[in-house]
């Protein structure tokens, strides 16, 4: 226990003097991007349950908070709150339509939602279409701490991110978290045992669809803008290769794999091109192929090893 | 000139044609999707990306190697199948043991090298491909136009449709594919080579996505994004068939394809998210799809 | 427990090389140092616009440089550097936006796609650079969305619209159907268009929308087929010009109607060849056979890139030497002094003669309304135009009196 507050503290104060540091956008997109891959792990790597559509909740958020600040003039804090609670509402209608089949199909299924969705928002006026929510304020934070400065906005970002990974913590080792365990190694033994696992998964489902719809809504008010981008399902595959590389099931595993991913597309972007894509096709390969723990879950495990054999 | 519920007959009918054309398409695609995880139990998301590759070795085969449209109806499956094989011997074979998803994941994988590889070689707009000189043109038939290129694509598709339903539902080699679907171990007691057979399913299901993809060259531009656009809305067809019968796979292909054209004639607005929309009702109120059976 | 502290540490390790790698790009101080002027190609390296720009917005950003150099000999370093953008805003903004605080950037230039256009252009507000866009269309870059850090400079909407529009009306095409490109670019060049055949007394059948790059114009053809219009306008550009063409011939629809390609470049003819293209009418920013210099210049350029320039290249090449020369006279790359002499020169190369920078960041020039040859008439590759007429630069752009840009005064 004691080990683990330390290495929390260890990683929080490096946090806090990052900016000083490294360009404080690439930081917030990290983290904004781990919050993203900390809220799907939530669902997959706890709860069984792959969601192949998750973008959907990260742009609906990002457009209702890019809408709600630029046009509706929020304040940034509630214009987050705002995106959290459309997502987590879209969660609760997209959840309820796709628990009705399981597996395979329930992937299928929020696939095949989220990208009416895109459509949706494609057409939509609001959105901007293929142009985008652009040149969304970033407005002062209770008032008066002006977010336009980039080092504000990196400790603001830094807060949600702290605050949201805390809730999935606590929300992991609490009774509910344990009967999500339980219906994720074997579904049909929780039914026997009395619980209404339709329900369980459905909250599971909405929780982790408001976690990433802050994730959304922070990215767009780092950028400044919400694009079709946000909600396409390359995003979506996006966040199930930084779970699966990081390690599903882990605490930390997304933060890893979303760090990893998002470096990684930026220092090759520029050199490489459409290969990109290519490089993230084999990862995801040899993930599945060798490396289903992912980095986390690997490097527990041989270090479990290495304990274990002293 | 006639009107039909306000609209010019000739449009009716031409935006009725090119939804018998998606459709086809749709049938071909979610017949192979069906196909194969009868068979291997993995929804193969490299479908869309295999449907591209077909595409791509018909134009490659033409531009390289003058290679005619003909010959690459045959040759391009050929590639694609191989292509096919190869990835389920290397790679798809170490996961039946594993939870479904992974297939799902290692295929997502599999897509998103095959569509980046190709971007990277040709970019992102259309290579052209001309349609063979035997359909150019089309039939002036009064109350529409019909070209000639793309009644041909919906006969070839329905005649491949239904032969494949035929080898599966009615022959010996189909009945070896059924059993050793039901059950495997049993199967292979018989003395049928059933990682054989599994292997041929899966390079089999991409050849007809590759015979798809050399049927859509002339039609549409032949781009590394043509599969990912296509495979979602083929997943949702799938949805709504269910994955229990060949015909099933088929009716709702080209049912879902005419629905979406006749949106484009009288809403057009909807016609991207029509198909979405419809899955949504069957899974409310038929989980298991029209023609699915609950597993 | 154990796997959350060797997350802990991994985390920290992964942090660290980011770190490593974003103090290695780490530029110095946005105030820019006298000794190096840096400009960034921000364009469409590999999608349906890569033709227009691309490459060969590099290529001729780089001979500006080059000659530049040759002539000027200036005292401090010029670097080039060039991004994707994908036909994406976000990424286009994102790029310009690390550009300008990681690497020194001071101007940016082409950023065709009027989407990424205008989001970069926020972007080089917010940081005090300059762009002179060379590349995008939308009229909205000197009306509502106008900058004091941005120049228009090559062609626009309205520019576009006002040269085939108006003749076609007087010799009888008055019926009119659009198929537009949905987004910021199409928008505006289907709104300029309408005003346009509304001012000649022209009627406007109705219109059709569709997606950037789609791979099936069949239907949207089909729907333009039958609303029986004399004239099927393309407000779009690029590939989906040349796909539009080439499915109209498919479908037949040019026996009837006429179909007229709002932006078309000799790119766009020679990918679709002058038969199926001949008798077209559109607004043309640069041919490279109009005179004796624009030919010198642009078989320099077809030696570098094989293909001829289109008139984005072209103006690329002109924006960056006019750039260079600009500060090279103002003897800094600040943002508020470069823009206040480059509103205050008159340009004079092979792009442009006389041609000035306004108020509200449009740069005016003489545009050609051409006409594409017979495929007999035309004596050599690339001799594709016949020029019809020469715009001035009074009429080709929106009069300042029609502006509504802020910063122009009425």
């Amino acid at each position: 226990m004691n080990r683990q507050v330390i290495g929390y503290g260890i990683l929080l104060a490096f946090m806090l003097v990052a900016p000083l540091l490294v360009y404080p956008v690439l930081v917030m997109k990290i983290l904004c991007f781990a919050l993203f891959a900390c809220a799907f792990n939530l669902l997959v790597g706890f709860t069984g349950l792959l969601s192949f559509g998750h973008a959907v909740f990260l742009g609906t958020a990002g457009y209702v908070a890019g809408h709600s600040i630029k046009v509706w003039g929020f304040p940034p804090e509630l214009g987050l709150i705002a995106a959290a609670l459309a997502a987590a509402a879209l969660g609760w209608v997209i959840g309820s339509l796709a628990i009705r089949r399981s597996g395979i199909y329930f992937a299928m299924i929020t696939l095949a939602l989220a990208q009416m969705m895109y459509f949706f928002f494609l057409q939509a006026p609001f959105t901007g279409g293929e142009d985008g929510l652009q040149d969304v304020p970033r407005g002062k934070l209770l008032g008066f701490i002006d977010l336009a400065d980039d080092v504000n906005l990196y400790y603001f970002v830094l807060a949600i991110f702290v605050f949201a990974f805390w809730l999935i913590h606590r929300t992991i080792h609490s009774p509910f978290g344990q009967v999500l365990k339980a219906i994720r190694e074997n579904e049909a033994r929780a039914i026997s045992l009395g619980y209404d696992v339709a329900k369980y998964k459905l909250l599971a489902f909405v929780l982790s669809a408001g976690l990433a719809g802050l994730a959304g809504a922070t990215k767009t008010l780092v950028f400044r803008f919400a694009t079709l981008t946000d909600a396409h399902w390359h995003t979506s595959g996006e966040v199930v290769l930084m779970t699966l590389l990081g390690g599903m099931g882990t605490v930390f595993g997304p933060v890893v794999g979303a760090a990893t991913i998002v470096t990684l597309q930026n220092e090759l972007a520029d050199k490489v091109g459409s290969l990109v894509t290519v490089i993230m096709g084999a990862i995801f390969v040899v993930c599945v192929l060798a490396f289903r723990r992912g980095i986390v879950g690997e490097l527990g495990a041989l270090y479990k090893r290495v304990i274990g054999s002293r | 000139m006639s009107e039909i519920f306000g609209i010019p007959i000739q449009a009716f009918m031409g935006q009725l044609m090119l939804g018998l054309v998606n459709g086809s398409f749709y049938a071909m695609l979610s017949l192979g999707l069906a196909v194969i995880f009868g068979m291997l139990n993995i929804i193969n998301f490299a479908h869309g990306a295999l449907y591209m590759a077909g595409a791509m070795l018909a134009w490659m085969g033409l531009n390289y190697f003058g290679i005619g449209y003909w010959w690459s109806l045959l040759l391009a499956p050929l590639g694609v199948g191989v292509i096919g094989i190869f990835i389920e011997r290397s790679m798809l074979q170490w996961l039946y043991k594993l939870d479904h998803l992974y297939g799902l994941l290692l295929t997502f994988g599999l897509a998103l090298i095959l569509e980046g590889l190709f971007r990277d070689l040709y970019g992102v707009s259309g290579l052209p491909y001309s349609i063979p000189e035997e359909f150019a043109g089309a039939y002036n038939l009064g109350f529409m136009f019909l070209p000639k290129y793309r009644a041909w694509v919906i006969l070839a598709s329905l005649v491949v449709c239904l032969a494949t339903w035929f080898v599966i539902e009615k022959t010996r080699l189909g009945a070896y594919l059924r059993a050793a679907t039901e059950n495997p171990k049993l199967t292979q007691a018989f003395g049928i080579n059933v990682p054989l057979m599994v292997m041929l399913t899966y390079g089999f299901g991409v050849a007809l996505a590759g015979f798809a993809g050399v049927l859509a060259a002339p039609a549409m531009q032949v781009s590394p994004l043509m599969g990912s656009n296509l495979i979602i809305v083929v997943f949702a067809v799938v949805v709504i068939g269910g994955m229990g019968s060949i015909l099933g796979s088929i009716v709702t292909g080209l049912g879902l394809g005419v629905i979406e054209g006749l949106t484009k004639v009288f809403y057009p607005e909807a016609s991207s998210t029509v198909v979405f929309i419809i899955m949504a009702i069957v899974l409310l109120v038929r989980p298991a799809g029209l023609f699915g059976r609950e597993k | 427990m154990k796997r959350n502290l060797m997350g802990a540490l991994v985390g920290a390790a992964v942090m660290s090389l980011a770190t490593g790698q974003a103090l290695a790009q780490k530029a110095p101080a946005a105030k820019v140092s006298g000794d190096m002027v840096k400009i960034g190609v921000l364009t469409d390296m590999s999608g349906v616009y890569s033709d227009l720009g691309g490459q060969g917005s590099v290529t001729a950003a780089q001979m500006a440089i080059d000659d530049f150099k040759a002539q000027a000999k200036p005292s401090w370093k010029i670097e080039l550097v060039y991004a994707d953008h994908q036909n994406k805003a976000d990424v286009g903004s994102n790029k310009a936006r690390e550009w300008y605080d990681t690497q020194g950037v001071d101007m940016i230039t082409d950023a065709l796609n009027s989407g990424v256009a205008l989001a970069v252009s926020k972007v080089t507000l917010e940081k005090k650079r300059l762009l002179i866009d060379t590349g995008a269309a939308s009229t909205r870059l000197t009306n509502e969305d106008c900058s004091p850090n941005t120049v228009h400079y090559v062609y626009d909407t309205y520019a576009l619209a006002n040269g085939p529009v108006s003749v076609m009306i007087k010799q009888g095409n008055d019926t009119w159907y659009f198929l537009t490109a949905d987004y910021a670019f199409g928008h505006s060049l289907e709104k300029d268009a309408t005003d346009v055949i509304k001012a000649n007394g022209g009627k406007i059948l109705g219109g059709v929308r569709h997606p950037l790059n789609a791979s099936d114009f069949s239907s949207f053809l089909l729907q333009a087929q039958s609303s029986k219009a004399k004239v099927v306008a393309l407000a779009n550009a690029g590939g989906d010009t040349i796909n539009s063409i080439k499915a109209a011939n498919e479908f037949g629809l040019t026996r009837n109607q006429s179909v007229v390609g709002l932006l078309t470049t000799i790119i766009d003819i020679h990918a679709v060849g002058p038969q199926a293209t001949q008798g077209m009418m559109f607004t043309e920013g640069f041919y490279w056979n109009l005179n004796a210099e624009t030919r010198e210049w642009s078989r320099r350029f077809f030696g570098k890139h094989k293909k001829m320039p289109s008139m984005l290249h072209a103006g690329t090449y002109s924006a960056v030497m006019t750039y260079l020369k600009a500060v090279q006279a103002t003897g800094t790359d600040e943002a508020d002094a470069v823009m206040k002499h480059l509103k205050s020169t008159t340009i004079n190369d092979m792009f442009a003669k006389g041609g000035k920078i306004r108020a509200d960041g449009r740069m005016i020039h003489d545009m050609y309304l051409v006409e594409v040859k017979k495929p007999a008439e035309s004596k050599e590759p690339w001799d594709y135009y016949h020029i019809r007429k020469v715009i001035p630069a009074s009429e080709a752009f929106q009069p300042m009196s029609l502006s509504r840009c802020p910063l122009v005064k009425k």
